[in-house]
């Protein structure tokens, strides 16, 4: 007997046959090992396997006695609460000014989003030279206008925050991107009922163009806070000597959770910081996908 | 026909059994990867049976290679690493101590500097190094004649005085230091190992389970420390930006003074356009107590070499420890030897680059760290939050004390 089936039935069965093969990547690439970590925060990892033992969760009450741990945690919060908010009332304000620009828009976009591109290291070390107090161009500027040189990266209490504003001018032109083809997708009529109507242009952003965008919005605003919680590359190559320093003032929980690994070797707790990690990434991203997206009625 | 290829087949067998393949892992450093291959080379043709691979990792991804490799029951047979990452690896798994029966002890002791001693975990030896640094002054000549100093700082009060005449300030902003501090270069060890042992003190307690630069002694020359730049304000940390910026600084001509390691010469000699010297380390006053930071990286064994492996990377370290490779090493790659024999040499302890370092080995001293990359910071930070939150040293050097010594606890409980 042959089987038969639907043309819709048969168009679902091949989509599903496409997506067996990501499926199988995600559920071992991704998944698998996610799970391994919460196995392997339950023991005292050794190379040997006779000397690796079950510690319960003794990784997790440690955690609660480790002052380094509370910086990096207090730290990657303050990055996302300064970072996120920044990064998207920039990216808005530069995607409504490049909109409203018609010559040379796409050069212009195209200025903005090289940052985007290039490599964090590289980044970093330009970054350093220009803030620094003895021979940046920063601080060379600072002096004009009469303002004593500034340490930024090398400052325990303003080295977060510039770090913080490196990442911003980063990110900055791909969220731009992201708000620009939001914008676009806003159609015209809107605009042109909303002219003759007579309103104001605050009342057509805060009416139209806002609400329309928050797809994009929930979207940037749920990327941008994972990206920040899991920050890394630019705090280890901003100061690649004393990573996370000066005095813990830019140690993230991902940093943390290599220089246990790697660094020191002790896996069991790295993991278990990793489960705390993932924890909150997975609350803040579900609180905020409940917040933030709301349906929009055209 | 088939009894035919069984045969051959059985002959390959033989063939391949006899033959041992080991892996030797080290970071990427390209006099001593070019002088690895060569000695492997020679290794080889002495040894047709054995068969050494090599394999280099960029510094700043070495020990995550290793990391995930050995956890995962794979890479080095035999590993090159950091004398102060020993206790770390040795807990995780990494190393299997140096068979008594095949390299005793006691021809170890015998053999190689006292230093050597801190690769022993328990009273057991986790792997022997072709050559061990210390610290030193290294001075700009030109900068010194331009400031009208005649010789190096014997003294830390001639140190002073020199630093002061060599640092040029323009507005608020310096132009040139005479030392360039690093809290996260050599600086800590200077403090461990130099300060606090010429102030009479001691870093750590015999049995390494305790802290002891907390002492009236420590406190001194803690203070004594920050005061370069507090009191005396003969440099600014991270003056030049980047890694290893006051060797970069140096080289530039911008830094009159810098404490760096013997490993250091390279590429200070390629990169300075300048006339430079090598001193001792300053003392408190002429015939006051010497000291240094010793340190080294060895080849230790992995759990991976058991068997025919084990016996064959125990010829293979044999062979890169032994007096002719050390020559050849200090030839090639600029490390100093560590055998005792070599550095009797009196041609080495007159050179005038290579000179001061091997003096100082007489009095070097390595730190037994157990956990070295948390106990740097540690150290870094204590520093730190002098330098830049003008915190009181001894309130912070206290601090640093109890972090460190629930490191230690941690470590041996």
């Amino acid at each position: 007997m042959k089987l038969r089936f639907s043309l819709a039935t048969r168009e679902a069965l091949w989509a599903f046959a496409f997506l067996a093969i990501p499926l199988a990547f995600f559920l071992f690439i991704r998944i698998y090992p996610a799970f391994q970590a919460l196995w392997l925060s339950l023991f005292e990892w050794n190379a040997d396997p006779a000397k690796r033992h079950y510690v319960g969760l003794e990784h997790y009450s440690r955690m609660l006695a480790d002052p380094t741990l509370g910086k990096a945690l207090r730290n990657t919060v303050l990055y996302t609460v300064l970072g996120v908010p920044f990064q998207l009332i920039l990216g808005l304000a530069v995607a409504l000014l490049l909109q409203s620009v018609t010559r040379l828009r796409d050069l212009f976009r195209a200025i903005y989003f090289t940052p985007y591109i290039t490599p964090a290291v590289a980044v970093a070390w330009v970054f350093s030279w220009m803030l620094s107090p003895n021979f940046g161009i920063v601080n060379e500027i600072l002096g004009w206008v009469g303002i004593p040189a500034q340490k930024f990266l090398l400052s325990p209490s303003q080295a977060l925050v510039t770090v913080t504003a490196i990442v911003i001018w980063q990110n900055l032109g791909f969220q731009v991107v992201l708000f620009l083809a939001g914008l676009e997708s806003i159609p015209r009529t809107y605009y042109e009922a909303a002219r003759i109507d007579g309103a104001s242009p605050w009342a057509v952003f805060r009416y139209i163009t806002l609400p329309l965008l928050n797809p994009v919005t929930v979207f940037s605003a749920v990327i941008g806070t994972i990206g920040f919680l899991q920050l890394f590359t630019q705090v280890v190559n901003l100061n690649f000597t004393d990573q996370g320093g000066p005095v813990g003032s830019t140690l993230t929980l991902a940093l943390y959770i290599y220089q246990l690994a790697f660094a020191r070797f002790q896996l069991g707790y790295a993991a278990a910081v990793t489960v705390l990690l993932f924890a909150i990434i997975l609350v803040i991203t579900l609180v905020q996908l409940r917040i933030l997206s709301r349906r929009v009625e055209y | 026909m088939k009894k035919f290829i069984g045969l051959v087949l059985v002959a390959l067998g033989l063939a391949l059994a006899q033959q041992t393949s080991i892996t030797y892992w080290q970071y990427d450093f390209k006099s001593k990867v070019d002088l690895i291959t060569d000695l492997i080379k020679q290794f080889e043709a002495q040894n047709p049976n054995i068969k050494v691979v090599q394999q280099t990792f960029p510094y700043d991804a070495y020990q995550q290679k290793v990391a995930s490799a050995l956890a995962a029951g794979q890479g080095p047979d035999l590993v090159n690493l950091y004398y102060g990452w020993i206790p770390t690896w040795v807990k995780a798994g990494y190393l299997q101590p140096i068979p008594e029966e095949a390299i005793p002890s006691k021809t170890i002791e015998a053999e190689f500097i006292p230093m050597t001693q801190a690769a022993k975990v328990g009273g057991k030896y986790y792997g022997i190094p072709t050559a061990v640094r210390t610290l030193a002054l290294f001075y700009n000549k030109d900068l010194f004649k331009a400031a009208g100093i005649a010789t190096p700082p014997r003294t830390w009060e001639e140190f002073y005085t020199d630093g002061q005449k060599l640092t040029l300030k323009q507005g608020g902003r310096y132009t040139q230091i005479g030392y360039g501090i690093s809290p996260d270069g050599q600086d800590h060890n200077v403090f461990r190992e130099i300060l606090v042992r010429q102030a009479g003190g001691r870093p750590y307690s015999d049995d390494d389970k305790k802290v002891l630069y907390n002492s009236p002694e420590g406190i001194k020359a803690f203070r004594q420390y920050t005061d370069w730049v507090k009191k005396y304000d003969i440099g600014v940390p991270n003056f030049f930006p980047g890694n290893n910026g006051y060797r970069d600084g140096f080289i530039a001509g911008k830094i009159g003074m810098i404490i760096d390691g013997s490993f250091a010469i390279g590429s200070i000699k390629s990169g300075a356009k300048f006339n430079w010297g090598v001193a001792e380390i300053p003392i408190d006053r002429l015939g006051a107590r010497k000291a240094n930071f010793g340190s080294f990286w060895l080849h230790g064994l992995s759990p991976l070499a058991t068997g025919a492996k084990r016996d064959a990377a125990i010829k293979f370290l044999q062979f890169i420890t032994s007096a002719d490779t050390e020559k050849l090493w200090l030839e090639k790659v600029g490390e100093l030897p560590a055998r005792r024999a070599l550095l009797r040499d009196p041609k080495l302890s007159l050179d005038p680059v290579y000179g001061p370092f091997i003096i100082s080995l007489s009095y070097a001293k390595a730190t037994p760290f157990v956990d070295e990359a948390a106990q740097r910071t540690v150290m870094v930070n204590a520093i730190n939050r002098v330098l830049l939150e003008n915190a009181d040293p001894a309130a912070s050097l206290q601090q640093a004390a109890a972090e460190d010594q629930k490191i230690l606890d941690q470590f041996w409980k």
